[in-house]
C-alpha cells in the first residue's frame, strides 16, 4: 500500500498545516449568535472577610446585563469545585476538604479568587460594569509560605483546619529506615526549596457556553486537556446537568502543561450563567489574570536525609516536605505532592528502605496542582541533589557513587520500597551513553579555557526515572483516586477504507493527530493522509480522561492499538465470508486479507467496502460495518527516565549562570515517530532549565499579593538563554503496553532541574558552595559567592 | 482599553495646542510604553495626539560637533544609523539592546526620554552624554531634565522634538539586562570629552543619575581598573524580588569598568 508511514518515520506534523497558516480554531476564534461578554471580578486581597457585594452602579452601566456572585450560586445550590482525589494520613483519617465555592461565599483566599461575574454586550462594557461593582471586604493578614502556615498564630484559612494542614501524609517503612540510620557510616542532609511556578501556556484559558432551550442541552467550549472529565466533574457534582444534556468541546488548544488539565469554577459560573441570561457567554482570560488563576506548580520546601554505608551504598532515605496546596484543593492537588512524590524517592537506585512524610498546606496562594511533570521532578530533585552532597561529603566522584548504587539491567522487574515496581529500564547505559555523548572526559580542558577568562565552569548529572502513563486504575483507586484512569478510543472504517479515529485524549500541540495516525498507518496498512484524529468533543468521542501525566501515547495509544486489532479481527470475518475460506487461515499483512498457502486475497478497501454491502452476509454470525471501539486500563506506570548532563559557566562578577551545554540519554520505550520525541525532550528540557534558572512565582508574605505577576517580572526561559542540545534515545521496551511504548511528555522537565543545578554547585564547589536553590538567579549566585568560604577571584 | 479620540496633527503647534485645550489627553508616540496602560486600564485618557505625522521630528543629522536624532527616530533607526555607529557607537548599541525587534521598530527616543523609566536606557545615554532636550518651546539640559521615578521637567503641553548629542573622543555602554523585563537592572554609560568624562547610571535607582567619583577617577586614567575600588553606597537604591540594593551597588561598578572597555574596543 503506498503511503503508509509507520512506526519509527518521521513525517511532518498533520496539524501544522492548520496551526503554521494561521487556520487553527480556539475558543477565541469561536463566535456565536447573540454572544455576550462576561468578565471575572477577582479579590485584590490574599485574605479578606466578603462583607457585601453592592450591584446597582454596575447594574446600571450601559451594556450590563447581568451580575452574579456567591449568593446566587447558593440560592441556586450549586455545588462546590469537586476534588479528584481524597488522600488520607497514616492513620487512615481523610484529609480536610473544605468547600471550594466557584464564586467566593464569606472569605475570599488568594488575590484572584472570584468574587462575582459581570455580563455585558461586549467586553469594553463587562469591564466598565466591574469596575463599578462595590464590594466590602475586610481584609485580614494573609499566609503564603508553607513554613509560615504551619507555625502556631498563623493567619487560619478554615476554621476547621488547624495549622492549615489539609493531610500529614506518610509513605515507606518509618521503622526500618530509623533502623538503617543507625547503622550508617555517613549521613547526608539537605535542606531545599523547590521552587513555585507558573505554567504560562502560550494561549490563556477561555470559555464560551450556550443553552438551547429547545432541547434543554448545554454546549461549554473550553481550553481543556479533559473535556469528558469537565463533563462529569462540572455536569454531574457542580451545576446538577444531566451528562446527555451536556456538551463540552475544547477545540484547538494552545498548550496546556497541566495548567488546562482541572475544572475551573470559571466553567462553572460561565455555563450555569448562559442559561440565566439565556444568551450564549464568552469569556477570555488575559495573561496578567492567568497569572493569579491559572493553577500554579510545585512549592516545597524539603528537609532530606540520606544514610550510607562506608562504601557509599545508600542505605535509607528519609524526606519530609512541606507542599503548598494554596487557597484550596483544586482537581488534583492533594494527589500531585503525595502519591506523584513519594514513590518516586527510590529514583534508580537500590535504596531499602525510604520513609516521606508530607504535609499538605493551605495558604493564600492560587491553588497548586500539577504542572508539567507534577510531583516527579520534586522527587528527582531532591533525590539527585542528595547524592551529589552525599558523594562530596564522602569524597566519592559522582558518577561512581551513582554505578554503585543503580538498579542493573538484570534487576528487573524491580520492587521498589515506595508501592512502585519498574518492569524495565537500563540507567547504566544511559549514563554510558549521556557521559560520551556529553564528552564529559574532556571537560577539563573545558574547565581551564573558562577559567582563563575568569569563569568558573562546572558539570551536573541527573540519573532519574518516573513514572508516568497515568494510571492503572486498580493502583489509583488504592491511592485515593475517585475516578478511573483508562483511555478509549474508536476506529471507524469508511466504506471507501478511510479512517476516522475518536480518541478521548487531547491534542494541544504534542502532535497526537500525527503519532496516531501513524499508529493506524502502520496497522492496518492504510495510507497515512488516509486517517484522521477526532478528539476534544464529547458528542463526537465516546468518553476518555484527556491528556496529562504523559498518558496519551501510553494509555490512548494502547487503546488505539487494541480497537485497531478489533478491526483487523472483523476484517479477517469478512474476508473469510468473501474468500470463502476459514478465519484462522485468514492472514492480514500490509493491507492486505489473504488465504494461507493460496494467492488469493483482498484489499483493506475492499473489506471495508464489502462491510457495508452486506448482501449476502451471513447475519447470524456477522454484522455490517467496521467499526471498533477498546477501553485500555493500563496493568502498571510506565518508566521512562535516563541520564541528562549539564554544563554551565558562572560569571562570578555579576553571578550569571549560563547553560553551555546539554545531554540528554532517555529511554522512552518504542519511539513512534523520532521528530516528535526530540521536540517533547527539547521542550521539557527547557521547562525544567526554566525552573533551575529563571522562573519563580513569588508573593508577598503578609499581603498575599504576587509579586511576579506578569512576564515583566516572571522570566521564561527563552531561546537565547539555550544552547543546541543533543538528545538521544536508549530504550528499553515497555513490558506491559502493546506497543512496548513509555511516554516522553514529561522526563526532560523531569530529569533536568537537578542536572542543572547540580552543575551550577560543582561549578562553585571550590568555593565551599553545597547547595543552590532555584531559580539559579544573578543575584543569588553573587550572594552567595559573597558568603563563600573563599574569596571571588577577580578578573 | 476604553475609547478615547484620536488625533493625527501634521503642525508642531496643533499639536501642542491640542494638549493644552484637552484636559487630560495624551501625547502617543511609538505606543510601546503608553498601549500597554491603556489596555490594562490603568490610564483612561479622553484623547489621543498622535505624533507619526510630524515629518520634522523624524531623522537623524550630523551638525559636526553633535548629532540630532528627532523624537520620533525609532530605537532600530538609530541602532542601524551609519552616522551614529561612526560618531557615538556606544549610542547605537545601547539602542540596539533595547527591549526585543518589535519594540526596538516602534518605540522612540522621544517617548522613552519623556517617560524616564528608572530602567530605560536612554536616559543613561542622554545624561552620560550630557546632551540636549530640545522640545517645542525650549532647550533643555539632560542634567535639569531628569527628575526622578517618571518625572520630568517637561511641561504641560511641551512637546520633545529631538535630542542633540555632543559627540564624545569615546563612549560605552554596558547593561546588565533585568532577567524577565530585559530592561536595565543596572546600565552604565561612560562618555570621555576632551575635558571631562561623564558616568551615568541606569535601573539602579529611582531615576538616573551621575557618580562624580567614577568621573573623577576616569578623567585621571580612562581605563577600567581606575574605577575597580569605586563603590557606590546601597542607600537609595532599589530594592525588589529580582535585586537588592547591595547586588545593584554592587553591579554599578562592574558594569562601568566593562562600559569603560566597551568604549576602548
Ligand atoms: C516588551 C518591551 C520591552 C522593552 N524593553 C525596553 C528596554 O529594554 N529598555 C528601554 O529603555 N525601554 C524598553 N521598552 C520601552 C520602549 O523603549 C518604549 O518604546 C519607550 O519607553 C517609549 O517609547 P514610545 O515611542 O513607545 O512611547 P509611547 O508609549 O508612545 O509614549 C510614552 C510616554 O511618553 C510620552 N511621549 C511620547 N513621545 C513624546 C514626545 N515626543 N514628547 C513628549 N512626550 C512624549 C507619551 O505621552 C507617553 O506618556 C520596552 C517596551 C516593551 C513593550
Amino acid at each position: 500500500m503506498s503511503n503508509v508511514i509507520g512506526i519509527g518515520a518521521s513525517p511532518k506534523r498533520k496539524e501544522d498545516q492548520r496551526f503554521l497558516t494561521g487556520r487553527g480554531n480556539y475558543v477565541s476564534d469561536i463566535k456565536r449568535p447573540g454572544m455576550t461578554a462576561g468578565v471575572f471580578v477577582r479579590s485584590p486581597h490574599g485574605h479578606a472577610v466578603l462583607r457585601g457585594i453592592d450591584k446597582a452602579a454596575a447594574l446600571a452601566s450601559p451594556g450590563v446585563i447581568a451580575v452574579l456572585a456567591g449568593e446566587d450560586t447558593a440560592a441556586d445550590k450549586l455545588g462546590s469545585l469537586p476534588c479528584g482525589w481524597g488522600i488520607s494520613d497514616a492513620k487512615g483519617v481523610p484529609m480536610k476538604e473544605p468547600p471550594f465555592p466557584m464564586l467566593a461565599q464569606g472569605k475570599v483566599r488568594f488575590v484572584g479568587d472570584m468574587v462575582a461575574f459581570v455580563i455585558a454586550e461586549t467586553p469594553e462594557q463587562a469591564n466598565a460594569g466591574a469596575e463599578l461593582l462595590k464590594i466590602d471586604y475586610e481584609v485580614l493578614p494573609s499566609v503564603v509560605g508553607v513554613l509560615e502556615a504551619v507555625r502556631p498564630g498563623a493567619p487560619q484559612l478554615f476554621d476547621d483546619v488547624p495549622n492549615n494542614i489539609c493531610c500529614d501524609w506518610e509513605l515507606g517503612d518509618k521503622a526500618a529506615v530509623e533502623t538503617a540510620f543507625r547503622k550508617a557510616a555517613h549521613v547526608a542532609k539537605l535542606s531545599l526549596v523547590n521552587n513555585r511556578l507558573i505554567g504560562n501556556p502560550m494561549e490563556p484559558r477561555a470559555a464560551i457556553a450556550e443553552y438551547e432551550p429547545g432541547t434543554d442541552r448545554f454546549t461549554l467550549w473550553t481550553t481543556s486537556q479533559f473535556p469528558h472529565v469537565v463533563r462529569f466533574l462540572m455536569g454531574a457534582l457542580v451545576l446538577n446537568i444531566p451528562q446527555h444534556k451536556l456538551r463540552v468541546v475544547a477545540p484547538d488548544v494552545g498548550g496546556g502543561f497541566g495548567v488546562k488539565q482541572f475544572h475551573y469554577g470559571e466553567e462553572a459560573v460561565i455555563t450555569w450563567a448562559a442559561k440565566r441570561v439565556k444568551r450564549p457567554v464568552k469569556w477570555v482570560a488575559s495573561r496578567s489574570e492567568g497569572y493569579v488563576s491559572d493553577r500554579h506548580g510545585r512549592d516545597h520546601v524539603t528537609e532530606a536525609e540520606l544514610a550510607l554505608d562506608e562504601n557509599g551504598k545508600f542505605l535509607a532515605f528519609r524526606v519530609n516536605t512541606l507542599a503548598n496546596m494554596g487557597g484550596y484543593l483544586s482537581t488534583f492537588g492533594p494527589n500531585i505532592p503525595t502519591n506523584l512524590y513519594g514513590p518516586l524517592l527510590g529514583g534508580v537506585y537500590t535504596t531499602p528502605a525510604i520513609y516521606c512524610n508530607v504535609k499538605v498546606v493551605f495558604t493564600n496562594t492560587v491553588p497548586v496542582d500539577a504542572y508539567r511533570g507534577a510531583g516527579r521532578p520534586e522527587a528527582t530533585f531532591v533525590l539527585e541533589r542528595i547524592v551529589d552532597v552525599a558523594a562530596s561529603e564522602m569524597g566519592i566522584d559522582r558518577v561512581e557513587i551513582r554505578r554503585r548504587n543503580m538498579i542493573p539491567k538484570e534487576a528487573y522487574p524491580y520492587q521498589t520500597p515506595v508501592l512502585v515496581q519498574y518492569d524495565c529500564g537500563d540507567p547504566m547505559g544511559c549514563l554510558d551513553g549521556a557521559l560520551v555523548a556529553a564528552d564529559v572526559k574532556d571537560f577539563g580542558v573545558r574547565k581551564a579555557a573558562s577559567a582563563s577568562k575568569g569563569k568558573f565552569r562546572g558539570l551536573g548529572y541527573s540519573t532519574y526515572v518516573e513514572a508516568c502513563g497515568l494510571a492503572p486504575s486498580r493502583f489509583a483507586g488504592r491511592l485515593g483516586a475517585r475516578g478511573g484512569l483508562y483511555e478509549s478510543a474508536t476506529v471507524r472504517v469508511h466504506p471507501t477504507g478511510q479512517v476516522t479515529v475518536m480518541i478521548g485524549t487531547h491534542n494541544h500541540g504534542q502532535g497526537h493527530e500525527t503519532t496516531f495516525a501513524q499508529i493506524v498507518s502502520d496497522k492496518l496498512g492504510v495510507a497515512f493522509e488516509n486517517v484522521d484524529i477526532v478528539f476534544g468533543d464529547t458528542d463526537r468521542v465516546q468518553f476518555g480522561m484527556g491528556t496529562y501525566g504523559s498518558r496519551s501515547l501510553v494509555v490512548g495509544g494502547a487503546a488505539l492499538s487494541k480497537a485497531t486489532d478489533k478491526v483487523i479481527a472483523k476484517g479477517k470475518k469478512i474476508a473469510s465470508h468473501l474468500l470463502e475460506a476459514a478465519e484462522v487461515d485468514i492472514h492480514f499483512e500490509s493491507g492486505k486479507f489473504s488465504v494461507a498457502g493460496t494467492d488469493r486475497m483482498k484489499t483493506f478497501e475492499e473489506i471495508a467496502g464489502a462491510a457495508y454491502v452486506p448482501h449476502n452476509y451471513p447475519l447470524e454470525v456477522l454484522e455490517p460495518g467496521l467499526e471498533e471501539q477498546a477501553y485500555y486500563d493500563p496493568v502498571n506506570f510506565t518508566y521512562p527516565g535516563g541520564c541528562h548532563i549539564a554544563e554551565v559557566e558562572v560569571d562570578p562578577e555579576t553571578g550569571t549562570v549560563t547553560l553551555v551545554n546539554y545531554t540528554a540519554v532517555d529511554d522512552v520505550g518504542t519511539v513512534i515517530n523520532p521528530m516528535i520525541v526530540e521536540g517533547q525532550l527539547h521542550g521539557g528540557i527547557v521547562q525544567g532549565v526554566g525552573q533551575a534558572l529563571f522562573e519563580n512565582a513569588v508573593y508577598d508574605e503578609g499581603s498575599g499579593q504576587l509579586l511576579s505577576g506578569s512576564l515583566m517580572d516572571y522570566c521564561m526561559p527563552r531561546a537565547d538563554h539555550l544552547p543546541m542540545m543533543k538528545v538521544a534515545t536508549h530504550s528499553t521496551l515497555c513490558t506491559h503496553t502493546p506497543m512496548g511504548v513509555k511516554g516522553c511528555g514529561e522526563v526532560g522537565t523531569i530529569g533536568s532541574p537537578a542536572a542543572v543545578i547540580n552543575a551550577v554547585v560543582d561549578a562553585l564547589s571550590h568555593l565551599g558552595v553545597t547547595h543552590v536553590d532555584m531559580p539559579a538567579t544573578p543575584n543569588r549566585i553573587w550572594r552567595l559567592l559573597q558568603n563563600a568560604s573563599l574569596p571571588v577571584a577577580a578578573e | 482599553m476604553k475609547p478615547f479620540a484620536y488625533h493625527q496633527p501634521d503642525q508642531i503647534p496643533d499639536a501642542a495646542k491640542l494638549l493644552t485645550t484637552i484636559e487630560d489627553s495624551k501625547l502617543v508616540a511609538g505606543g510601546m510604553t503608553l498601549i500597554p496602560t491603556l489596555k490594562q486600564r490603568l490610564a483612561s485618557p479622553p484623547a489621543l495626539v498622535d505624533l507619526s505625522k510630524l515629518g520634522s521630528l523624524k531623522g537623524i543629522t550630523d551638525d559636526g560637533a553633535t548629532i540630532t536624532i528627532g523624537a520620533m527616530t525609532p530605537h532600530a533607526v538609530v541602532a542601524a544609523s551609519k552616522l551614529v555607529q561612526t560618531k557615538i557607537p556606544g549610542l547605537a548599541a545601547l539602542a540596539s539592546m533595547i527591549g526585543d525587534p518589535a519594540v526596538r521598530s516602534r518605540g522612540t527616543i522621544g517617548g522613552s526620554v519623556a517617560n524616564n523609566d528608572p530602567a530605560a536606557d536612554y536616559p543613561a545615554g542622554v545624561l552620560g552624554l550630557g546632551a540636549t532636550v530640545i522640545t517645542s518651546t525650549r532647550e533643555i539640559a539632560a542634567d535639569k531634565f531628569f527628575l526622578g521615578l517618571f518625572e520630568t521637567a517637561l511641561e504641560p503641553g511641551e512637546i520633545i522634538t529631538a535630542i542633540r548629542f555632543p559627540v564624545p573622543l569615546k563612549a560605552g555602554y554596558a547593561k546588565f539586562k533585568a532577567p524577565a523585563s530585559r530592561y536595565a537592572l543596572v546600565g552604565m554609560f561612560v562618555a570621555k570629552f576632551a575635558d571631562a568624562v561623564r558616568v551615568a547610571v541606569t535601573g539602579a535607582g529611582p531615576g538616573v543619575f551621575r557618580v562624580p567619583p567614577m568621573e573623577a577617577a576616569l578623567s585621571e586614567n580612562f581605563e577600567p581598573s581606575a574605577i575597580a575600588a569605586i563603590k557606590i553606597d546601597n542607600d537609595g537604591l532599589t530594592s525588589d524580588i529580582h535585586a537588592e540594593a547591595d547586588y545593584r551597588a554592587h553591579l554599578v561598578t562592574v558594569m562601568a569598568k566593562r562600559a569603560v572597555d566597551a568604549a576602548l574596543s
